[in-house]
């Protein structure tokens, strides 16, 4: 197990140094003019111009550059964004938990129905219910998802009337963000109702969020399933006279889970891809909104460091999700 | 031997039926593959004869009309059988000009990252000392960003327009290519027909091109039917936020981008592109799904 | 009473026109008997054996005039009933031991399974009775095996522990289906040899499915031999390997290399089993049989005593009562 821990933490480091790479590179392609691009001036005068490339080092050789934004990295400046002023790096960290509640409760959303619808059509195979999960899974990520929660909105929200149209909370309550979780510090406030309209507001992004993850883990689980159970060691659990729900979920859910779980890790990325969307559609203060108005509003240090942050993340969580795998798999667990 | 009992001889030429048959009929036992194959047909006719089958210029403006509900809808009118949209253009006639547009981004996006995925795979398969690990990391960086975000940031930099959007879906599209075709070449490079071919004195290319690479195209064809569709769906995407085709070009998730502001009001023009978007994507993974089973046990079954 | 006793089973994989998979089976065990099943692969021997233990399912549809274990019809029970007897009275080993065995939990978990479920033992008592039954089949250094993972285990040892699960609720009858074709040959006698002195020990009924005749002329009392789903000779192992009455019992002893020596070719039987689209109209070995007369090719002979041995042929070999 150590040795495949080791191994994992030892491709983190390039991994990283290759997203920064990345993100140094896509900003050095902006056409235009550098000290324009990172000041989000126009027509800076010649002297003005000369000490911004001075100070911030454009003058320099791209390599002696790159090692500059490794050094600024290292202590945290992220820099600053061209809008606000705020620094990037205390930007993120107060719009991120909001990405994060919304993630979290699509992916409770998407794992917990996906997998019951799985497991339930895996064991009715060529029923009705499979076919109707496979069937709507299919749907569920062959649709474009900013589209799906555009008709939700139009259904719940403007028909009949169920759910707010955007944002995380009714503009009558203030709420002080102590956790950053809506869902959590409604609770502290003694404003009644606040709790109810911080769900409402939840749930329709969450579940948009969590459709597509919501149909890859159901055909996932269900295809795990259908192949465990044809294994031997299903066989001789039936020989040996135990019930079939001991059969079912003792033996065969343990080992249907494994490939599901990396399915699951995986989710994350595409979680991310999809809050920039559904961000976008149900106003929600998230890290993914930030981006694209970022991105046209060409506030280029957001946008550089924007990415990286988000990626940093990702290869974060697929990483913990690695090593969980391992744990859950005894062969991996045992390998010295 | 004295005469035996014989068994009815089945007709030679039904039990071995040339691939091309044996792969239509695997195929086809795919009830949904037939109908995705059946709606990219139509999707297809309407896109190459868009000009004289949609019934309008998409970019024609009837004043008089402005948001009219579809045909059948209480308002409507025959001959805008899908309605118009805030500035009065008929939206079957946008629509059928669209799936132009998609299939055109799909197509392209697809065989921009292809050729050099399939190229860069069989490098990386054939020198798996230094070449290949090196352009095996390139590419895992490159996934470790989901698709969209990475598409975002290329045309954040390119700026925003049709031509960048197919640049940054191709370019996003190209790891799981690489990724494919190095597995499936190395998976090859142990097999005896291989070692036959080399010993024969097969030079660099040909080993590569003619010898290994037909071997394994049969999930590259797979990986490239669900690159089509998702990468419909990038385009749609990007389009929506305002990064990709802009308007009046009448991409279908550009067209969404705008229909934001009419929910309560003209739910139409909101439904009807992404009713669009989600059937061609759907019948595209249909396809993509009848394919995989039609190709996959041939493979298993091939020596 | 025979401990079990079959009678005209029949499986077949999809519909009642289906051809059977096994066609017409009538076969009977007593207690302590260790009987061996034999045939070349797809004779259907494995299929009987599953469709005894109520592991056939859909599309097979199991038929049978009697299925009796002892003294239970197994085709009047209910799942629930049938689960009572199966793993415990009546159980089964199979072909390939690695896969056997449930990777996820480890070896005492699975065997504690089974004494959970039909000995009612838990906790320490449970575990004791795991140790036990892991030296009773002789895995060295028992007691941290209990804590194995199957992966950890090699082809012999899993096999062994695959044999403690079956014995663990002292079965009537053990069903063992090729138990050793997937394991080296120094192991193959080892463990021969410990289901044997397992059967001796606990006087329990052996049903030994294999194709190698050399074990079963060493261990077996009695023979089935089976051809294309159908018996076509059950007898006493002795009086059969010196005189088969059936023409593919005489080839299948015929084709054992020691009797070809100085032989150039090995002896054999030209032709194939007859598959879903030719089976033959009257005996199905009729195709293949070196001593075929128009009778055969028309009628399918009945499986009848003859004079050593029940056998299905008009025309049985080797009569003449040495």
């Amino acid at each position: 197990m150590l040795s495949f821990i080791a191994r994992r933490v030892g491709l983190l480091i390039p991994t990283f140094f290759g997203i920064t790479l990345l993100t140094f590179a896509l900003i050095r392609l902006i056409p235009g003019d550098p000290v324009e691009v990172m000041m989000g001036e126009r027509r800076v005068d010649p002297e003005m111009h000369a000490q911004a490339m001075e100070r911030l080092g454009l003058n320099k050789p791209l390599y002696v550059q790159y090692g500059n934004y490794i050094a600024q990295l290292a202590h945290g400046d992220l820099g600053q964004s061209l809008r606000t002023r705020e620094s990037v790096w205390s930007e993120f960290t107060s719009l991120f938990p909001a990405t994060l509640e919304l993630s979290i409760a699509a992916l409770i959303f998407a794992g917990v129905l996906g997998l019951l619808a799985g497991v339930i059509a895996a064991l009715k195979r060529g029923s009705l219910f499979d076919h109707g999960v496979m069937g709507i899974s299919l749907a569920g990520y062959s649709m474009p998802i900013f589209w799906w929660g555009l008709i939700l909105i139009m259904f719940f929200s403007v028909t009949l009337g169920w759910t707010p149209v955007s944002g995380r909370i009714d503009l009558l309550y203030d709420i002080p963000p102590k956790t950053g979780f809506m869902l959590i510090d409604t609770l502290f406030t003694e404003d009644e109702g606040a709790w109810m309209d911080a769900l409402r507001h939840l749930i329709l992004p969450a579940i948009v969020l969590g459709t597509i993850p919501l149909a890859v883990i159901a055909r996932m689980t269900r295809s795990s399933m259908l192949e465990v159970l044809r294994e031997d060691y299903i066989r001789t659990a039936r020989a040996k006279g135990l019930s079939p729900r001991r059969v079912v979920f003792v033996h065969g859910l343990r080992n249907a889970l494994i490939p599901v779980l990396t399915v699951f890790g995986l989710q994350v990325g595409t979680l991310l891809a999809g809050a920039v969307l559904t961000e976008t559609i149900f106003s929600w203060p998230g890290v993914g909104k930030w981006l694209i108005e970022a991105i046209g509003a060409r506030d280029y240090p957001v946008v550089q460091n924007g990415i990286l942050l988000i990626a940093c993340l990702i290869i974060l969580v697929n990483f913990v999700v690695d090593i969980l795998y391992g744990l859950a798999n005894p062969r991996i667990r045992h390998q010295r | 031997m004295t005469t035996q009992a014989q068994p009815v001889a089945a007709d030679q030429s039904l039990l071995y039926p040339s691939p091309l048959k044996e792969f239509w009929k695997a195929f086809a036992r795919n009830k949904g593959a037939v109908a995705g194959l059946m709606f990219m047909i139509v999707v297809v006719f309407c896109a190459l004869f868009a000009p004289w089958v949609a019934p309008f210029d998409p970019s024609e403006q009837f004043r008089d009309a402005l948001l009219t509900p579809p045909s059948w809808a209480e308002g409507g009118q025959l001959q805008y059988l899908l309605g118009t949209d805030e500035l009065g253009r008929d939206l079957l006639s946008r629509l059928i000009h669209g799936a132009r547009l998609s299939l055109l981004i799909g197509l392209s996006s697809v065989v921009m990252s292809l050729i050099p995925g399939i190229f860069m795979g069989l490098i990386a398969g054939f020198f798996p000392r230094i070449l290949g690990p090196s352009i095996m990391r390139l590419m895992d960086i490159m996934l470790a960003l989901p698709s969209l975000l990475l598409a975002v940031a290329i045309v954040a930099i390119l700026g925003a327009g049709l031509i960048n959007t197919v640049i940054a879906i191709a370019v996003v599209s190209l790891p799981s290519y690489v990724r494919l075709t190095r597995a499936a070449v190395m998976g090859e490079l142990n097999r005896d027909y291989v070692t036959a071919a080399k010993l024969a004195g097969a030079s660099l290319p040909r080993l590569m091109f003619v010898t290994v690479l037909p071997n394994c195209l049969a999930p590259l064809i797979v990986q490239a039917t669900l690159s089509f569709s998702s990468a419909i769906l990038d385009a749609a995407a990007l389009g929506f936020l305002g990064l990709g085709v802009q308007p009046p070009t009448p991409e279908w998730g550009t067209m969404l981008a705008s229909a934001r502001d009419y929910i309560e009001r003209a739910w139409w023009v909101v439904s009807l592109p992404g009713l669009t978007i989600l059937l061609s994507v759907l019948a595209i993974n249909l396809m993509g799904d009848g394919l995989r089973d039609a190709l996959d046990p041939k493979l298993k079954n091939a020596i | 009473m025979s401990l079990l006793e079959i009678k005209n089973l029949s499986v077949r994989f999809g519909d009642a026109n289906a051809v059977p998979v096994v066609d017409g089976l009538d076969l009977t065990v007593e207690r302590g008997e260790v009987l061996a099943i034999v045939g070349e692969s797809g004779s259907g021997k494995s299929v009987t054996m599953m469709a005894l233990m109520g592991l056939v399912d859909a599309p097979g549809i199991v038929r049978a005039d009697a299925l009796r274990f002892d003294g239970h019809d197994m085709l009047s029970l209910s799942k629930r009933q049938r689960r009572q007897v199966v793993g415990k009275d009546l159980a089964m080993i199979f072909q390939d031991p690695m896969t056997a065995l449930n990777p996820s939990y480890t070896v005492g978990f699975q065997i504690e399974e089974v004494l959970r479920a039909h000995l009612g033992l838990s906790g320490r008592a449970a575990r004791a009775r795991a140790l036990e039954l892991l030296q009773k089949v002789e895995i060295p250094a028992a007691a941290s095996r209990l804590d194995a993972y199957p992966h950890q285990l090699s082809g012999g040892m899993s096999q062994r522990v695959a044999i403690a699960m079956a014995i663990a609720a002292e079965p009537k009858l053990l069903i063992a289906d090729e138990p050793t074709t997937a394991l080296d040959v120094t192991i193959q006698a080892q463990i021969m040899e410990l289901l044997l002195a397992l059967q001796k020990d606990q006087d329990m009924g052996l049903i030994l499915i294999t194709h190698d005749l050399a074990v079963v002329a060493e261990t077996a009392q009695r023979v089935c031999v089976m051809y294309a789903g159908q018996a076509v000779e059950v007898g006493h192992v002795p009086q059969l390997f010196d005189a088969p009455a059936h023409p593919y019992s005489e080839a299948l002893l015929a084709a054992i290399p020691e009797h070809s020596e100085g032989a150039e070719r090995l002896s054999t039987l030209p032709g194939i089993v007859p598959g879903r689209y030719d089976r033959p109209h009257g005996c199905l070995l009729s195709p293949r049989c070196p001593y075929v007369q128009e009778n055969c090719r028309q009628h399918r002979p009945a499986l009848d005593p003859k004079a050593q041995s029940l056998a299905r042929c008009f025309y049985p070999r080797n009569q003449e009562v040495a």
